[in-house]
């Protein structure tokens, strides 16, 4: 499993590993939303806790294609499955993979960028705090949309659609979470909310993503 | 001995539903006419809404259905996994798009009765958001269905995306009401016109209802029946290349 | 047993055995079933009807597809597999497979009958008893076949298994060889259940 995990990091950091491109994008994103909206600082203020996270949201999607598409177009995915790991353990190192390549990058850079929209200063920590709750179950929830779509041809498109309508929940409790810490609400119903739906979807979804890929290697 | 897992069998559906399918499919239209001819034509206009409040005829038996779809959906795909009958897979693939219009006239509906009622044709209150939710969840089960080649894989992928959907579906509703009640507190726009429904509309709201429950059950039969037929065809196709 | 692909029955009323020792190559036109008889064998799909009787963590399978990672190095890539398996000895099975002097390249610049032999390497590295090879020769040259052959009969030797699916003369004088035409799974008769889709016939 640890071999796994440096084999699928290494694989990420050398050439062509996209390593670094959900962050870029993420980037990108908190530049282009002043850009459109404007600089007035009340308003981006306001929307700053929804735009990071969205921006968060649509990086880590970015990359979730390639969680199992390479090594089921090298045959590495077969491979893997007759090996003597458990296929559950195989996702979810894939899943942590993904969240320490996507996510982690995430909400490291996530404060900068809240500069950027200027989130007002109460709110830092709860982004930090939000983020590091709720990437781990966008990276789970995404490895399972890449198992469903896995040896489909364009399966990219599909696997949004897949996985968007089920990012809704961490979705919601995370930007909650942060505007709630913004205007200094109680932050106590939402963080344990989104805490709930990581701690859910880590222990339950590995078991339907194996099964997923078990299909679809038939 | 009669069982109802014998309607598993394709050949018993069909020819069970060769007769079936025009009786309910006759039934249902009878009954929605019924239900919407009364509920439009004799119905007293209310003191508040006026005649707008009629619309409830078609919005509240599509919203119902909208959702009972997708729990027909659960539970066949749950048969599917556990007992691997093929026309639960496949009943759970036909009902998947008369889940989603459902889905789609309770929108419009909605829209259409909350322009005049809340002068706006979109809010973002959380029956609403939810319903919206529910209509991307139709579209990546179609989406899903429609892109797998081989019927039994189709099968079991839907089968366990209408699993882990449904959970997620029940948490985004929790959320949309969360997030909702956060955002704008107390917020007063609310689906139901009032609390007492008198009965002058409850009977022909609870005839219209049975009858879009009808024809949901015609046209998931219908739509089973189709499926059947083209994977009947597709093991003809089969079997004649081994020959 | 009977096995199916895309929901065809492919072969059926197959029984086959091995011993400690033995090594048995599968013969048969393309699209016969061999890969699919293989693949239903290591696990990865379920026999249409019949059983498998195998030890657990016995197999180690090889695909037409090697399951290399181009970005990582000849020793890298056989070390990934080696830890997955329980640590088998990288260092031998580079010298066994003649790739020592290429350990340190990366497996994008290989060739395709050096990548081949990388593939092939993995097998020693797992440690399992019996190997299920899926054209294992494409692509390799003369020399290289004698030196999979010899390879396959050291494994025998030490007491393992090997079920190879080719049309490529191995070398391998000593194994059985079936050819799994006969085995052809027959247009079923009218009324009779066919294995698959029959509901819908």
């Amino acid at each position: 499993m640890i071999a796994l995990l440096t084999r699928d990091l290494r694989l990420a950091i050398r050439a062509g590993g996209g390593f670094g491109l959900g962050l870029a994008f993420f980037l990108i994103l908190a530049v282009l939303v002043p850009l459109g909206v404007g600089p007035e600082p009340a308003v981006l203020a306001a929307i700053a806790p929804g735009v990071l996270w969205v921006g968060a949201l649509l990086a880590c999607l970015l990359s979730l294609d390639r969680i199992f598409a390479l090594d089921w177009e090298d045959g590495s995915l077969d491979l893997l499955a007759t090996a003597p790991i458990p296929l559950e353990g195989v996702v979810t190192v894939k899943a942590f993979a993904h969240w320490i390549t996507t996510g982690l990058p995430l909400v490291l850079a996530a404060p900068v960028l809240g500069v950027l929209l200027n989130l007002p200063t109460g709110a830092f920590g709860w982004l930090v705090v939000s983020l590091l709750l709720g990437t781990p179950a966008l990276s789970v929830i995404g490895t399972f949309g890449a198992a469903l779509t896995v040896g489909l041809k364009r399966g990219g498109l599909l696997l949004s659609l897949l996985v968007l309508p089920l990012y809704i929940p961490t979705l919601v409790f995370g930007a909650e979470l942060v505007a709630r810490g913004a205007a200094g609400l109680p932050t106590q119903s939402a963080l344990l909310l989104l805490a709930g739906i990581t701690a859910g979807s880590v222990a339950i979804l590995p078991f339907a993503s194996a099964a997923v890929i078990r299909i679809n290697l038939r | 001995m009669s069982s109802f897992w014998e309607y598993a069998n394709p050949r018993r559906f069909m020819r069970t539903t060769d007769w079936l399918l025009p009786v309910a499919a006759g039934v249902a239209l009878v009954v929605t006419a019924i239900g919407l001819i009364w509920g439009f034509f004799f119905t007293p206009d209310d003191f508040r809404q006026g005649s707008t409040v009629k619309i409830i005829f078609l919005h509240v038996p599509s919203a119902l259905m909208a959702i009972n779809a997708w729990i027909m959906m659960l539970v066949a795909s749950l048969i599917w996994v556990v007992r691997r009958h093929h026309v639960s897979a496949l009943a759970a693939k036909a009902a998947a798009p008369v889940g989603l219009v459902m889905t789609m006239i309770a929108l419009f509906t909605g829209a259409v009765w909350g322009q005049p009622m809340w002068g706006t044709w979109w809010a973002w209150d959380p029956r609403l958001t939810s319903f919206l939710i529910l209509f991307l969840f139709y579209l990546g089960y179609i989406a899903l269905w429609s892109a797998i080649d081989d019927p039994d894989t189709g099968a079991d992928l839907t089968a366990v995306l209408c699993l882990v959907g449904t959970v997620f579906a029940l948490l985004s509703r929790y959320a949309a009401f969360f997030w909702s009640q956060g955002l704008h507190q107390g917020a007063s726009l609310s689906l139901q016109p009032g609390t007492r429904v008198d009965w002058a509309y409850k009977a022909p709201l609870y005839v219209s209802m049975t009858g879009f429950a009808l024809i949901f059950v015609a046209l998931v039969l219908a739509g089973t029946r189709t499926e059947i037929r083209a994977r009947r065809m597709k093991a003809l196709v089969a079997r004649e290349r081994m020959a | 047993m009977s096995v199916a692909r895309g929901g065809v029955p492919l072969i059926a009323g197959l029984s086959l055995c091995l011993t400690a020792g033995q090594a048995l190559i599968l013969r048969g036109p393309n699209g016969c079933g061999k890969t699919t008889l293989l693949r239903t064998l290591a696990g990865l799909q379920p026999p249409l009807a019949g059983e498998i009787d195998l030890p657990p963590d016995a197999v180690a399978y090889a695909a037409h597809a090697d399951g290399l990672k181009a970005t990582l190095s000849v020793r890298e890539n056989l070390a990934f597999w080696a830890a997955v398996y329980g640590g088998g000895d990288v260092g031998a099975a580079m010298g066994r497979m003649n790739l020592s002097g290429l350990s340190d390249r990366a497996a994008l610049n290989l060739s395709a009958g050096q990548k081949r032999r990388l593939g092939l390497a993995r097998l020693l590295v797992t440690g399992r008893p019996v190997w299920m090879l899926d054209e294992p020769t494409v692509s390799l040259d003369a020399a290289s076949v004698a030196l999979f052959a010899d390879v396959v009969r050291g494994h025998l030797a030490a007491g393992g298994m090997a079920l190879i699916a080719t049309h490529i003369d191995l070398g391998l004088p000593e194994a059985q060889v079936l050819d799994l035409t006969p085995f052809k799974a027959r247009r079923p008769a009218p009324g009779q259940g066919g294995g698959f889709d029959e509901a819908f016939l």
